[in-house]
């Protein structure tokens, strides 16, 4: 079962949408430029970049729902070309989108947690057992006889995690799963993340433009453009204050106090991202 | 406004009815139905009213619900009893004015009616108020599965079904959410004439319709990345399974349909 492959590797993706008018074909919209990207097995990284920056097209690529016209995308050595590991890509690498609303197919939570499972065939004692765990796991067990319609923004996005989390997939790529939510909602579904990431060991990848969500992860790639600009951890990132502002994101709102005190001469570290490290900063400087 | 509208009537209680396997109780109401129709006497009805009580009284649904269920057919049963009356010609004259003639005939013969479609009614919306959509769509797929060899599309179907009833309490917020955006622009959407208010539909309609395009879009990707190929090898996490009262409850309604037409055929 084990391999030694790495979950997500990308190399030189190049992907484009199909021209809307054949007069502009010579200047095809390259969505994504030479991407080449490799994420370990059960690592949590943040994929940031603003909107139209390809961040999203490239995550639709992690589970084989685009194809890229040039290079390859293997996950978990599996090519995302070859049609016949369509499925086990999908099974392994499972997707949540932004609005719980559009992703969730069933009129009852338990009912929809099934669905992926139902999809794989799995004997229907089997997906008891998954659809009770992954509901145990998002915290959502108790409303397992509930309407969807009856839960708050970020009770249906864990439920949808908890669809994809049924099919025991390797890695969860989530498309900005906090956009549509409320702070509370936001907050529950990153502390679920967080779990799976370190109590399920299941490889994250959280595309986001939050800066405070992406702080969380291990890894920190920014996207710009249709091209990986920026791949490091996240203290390392933020602290390229002028970059990221360059391009159109906001870093943490403590990394830009110290780096702003930092550039009027004071000696304080950009490599601060939360406000208690700022508080212990700014009290040694004073 | 919208919220009032109650769409699916299943009326969540726990009793005996409510656990009967869901495709019995379609077959089981099917036989009803064939029942009231097969049926040309007072009698058959009196049959089908006892019928109908005693499911009532097991089903824990309150009468006030079922007789609720009626008002919407109410032009109905006008337009049906008005026609009755109007064109059977037979028994005695009551009442000759000018072309109107009103018979006895005519009078039992709209009556009879106006009970039948009742009785018809109350019936088979005890299924509904009885039944969670979820599992009237399972029960529908298995129902008409036989379909599936002359390539009918029936997981499908079922699957569309379930769908829609999983959006239609969002798309209502969503049209609510649109005559308040469209009010607070300045449409008029409550006052006018006929045609004002018709016209006053259009740019409620469309932002909905383009809307509900974009949901099904993502909402086919989201079902694609949970590997959603069709019904070919799907299980199912619910799985139906009749036991001996599914047995009985159908036992008993074909002794009902049997006691009818038999009456039906002596009275004759």
């Amino acid at each position: 079962m084990k391999n030694n492959h790495p979950m997500i590797q990308a190399k030189n993706l190049i992907f484009s949408y199909p021209a809307e008018n054949s007069e502009n074909q010579d200047n095809l919209n390259l969505i994504l430029k030479n991407i080449s990207l490799e994420i370990q097995k059960g690592s949590f990284t943040a994929i940031l970049g603003h909107n139209g920056s390809g961040k999203s097209t490239l995550a639709k690529h992690m589970n084989a729902i685009l194809i890229p016209d040039e290079g390859k995308m293997l996950v978990d050595g599996l090519d995302t070309c070859q049609e016949e590991n369509l499925f086990a890509i999908r099974q392994k690498a499972g997707m949540v989108f932004q609005n719980p609303d559009n992703q969730i197919v069933a009129t009852i939570v338990e009912e929809d947690v099934a669905f992926a499972p139902e999809n794989l065939g799995v004997p229907p004692e089997e997906i008891r057992k998954r659809v009770d765990n992954a509901l145990k796991s998002v915290k959502m067990y108790e409303y397992r006889n509930h309407a969807p319609t009856q839960l708050s923004g970020g009770q249906k996005q864990r439920v949808a995690i908890a669809g994809v989390i049924a099919m025991q997939p390797d890695c969860i790529i989530l498309d900005e799963p906090t956009a549509m939510l409320d702070p509370q909602g936001r907050q529950e579904v990153m502390e679920t993340i967080l779990k799976l990431n370190q109590k399920y060991h299941i490889t994250i990848i959280l595309i986001t433009h939050y800066m405070e969500e992406a702080a969380l992860a291990e890894r920190v790639v920014v996207i710009d453009n249709g091209e990986i600009i920026l791949d490091d951890t996240p203290k390392k990132v933020f602290s390229q204050v002028d970059r990221m502002k360059k391009i159109g994101l906001a870093v943490p709102q403590v990394t830009e106090l110290a780096w702003e005190l930092n550039k009027a001469g004071y000696a304080i570290s950009t490599e601060i991202m939360t406000e208690q490290e700022c508080l212990t900063a700014l009290e040694k400087l004073l | 406004m919208l919220k009032d509208i109650t769409l699916g009537q299943y009326f969540p209680v726990d009793s005996m009815i409510h656990r009967l396997d869901p495709r019995f109780k379609i077959i089981n109401t099917m036989l009803f139905i064939i029942m009231l129709f097969s049926g040309n006497y007072f009698l058959n009805l009196l049959i089908g009213a006892v019928f109908v009580f005693i499911v009532q009284m097991l089903s824990k649904i309150p009468f006030k619900i079922s007789i609720k269920s009626i008002k919407p057919i109410l032009p109905v049963l006008i337009v049906t009893a008005v026609l009755n009356l109007v064109f059977i010609d037979s028994g005695e004259t009551l009442l000759h004015w000018k072309f109107l003639k009103i018979t006895e005939g005519g009078i039992q013969t709209s009556i009879f009616m106006i009970c039948r479609i009742i009785l018809l009614i109350l019936g088979s919306s005890l299924l509904t108020y009885t039944t969670s959509p979820i599992l009237l769509t399972d029960a529908i797929e298995y129902l008409l599965s036989p379909l599936k060899k002359i390539n009918f599309p029936v997981h499908e179907m079922a699957m569309m079904m379930s769908i829609a009833l999983r959006f239609i309490p969002t798309l209502l917020e969503e049209t609510d959410k649109i005559i308040s955006a469209q009010k607070a622009r300045g449409a008029m959407i409550d006052t006018g004439k006929l045609t004002d208010r018709v016209k006053a539909m259009i740019p409620i309609l469309i932002p909905l319709f383009v809307s509900a395009f974009r949901r099904a879009e993502e909402l086919a990707t989201a079902m694609e990345c949970r590997c959603y190929h069709g019904g070919e090898g799907r299980t199912r996490l619910r799985q139906l399974k009749a036991n001996r009262k599914d047995y009985c409850s159908f036992i008993i309604c074909i002794l009902f349909l049997v006691i009818s037409v038999i009456l039906n055929s002596i009275i004759k």
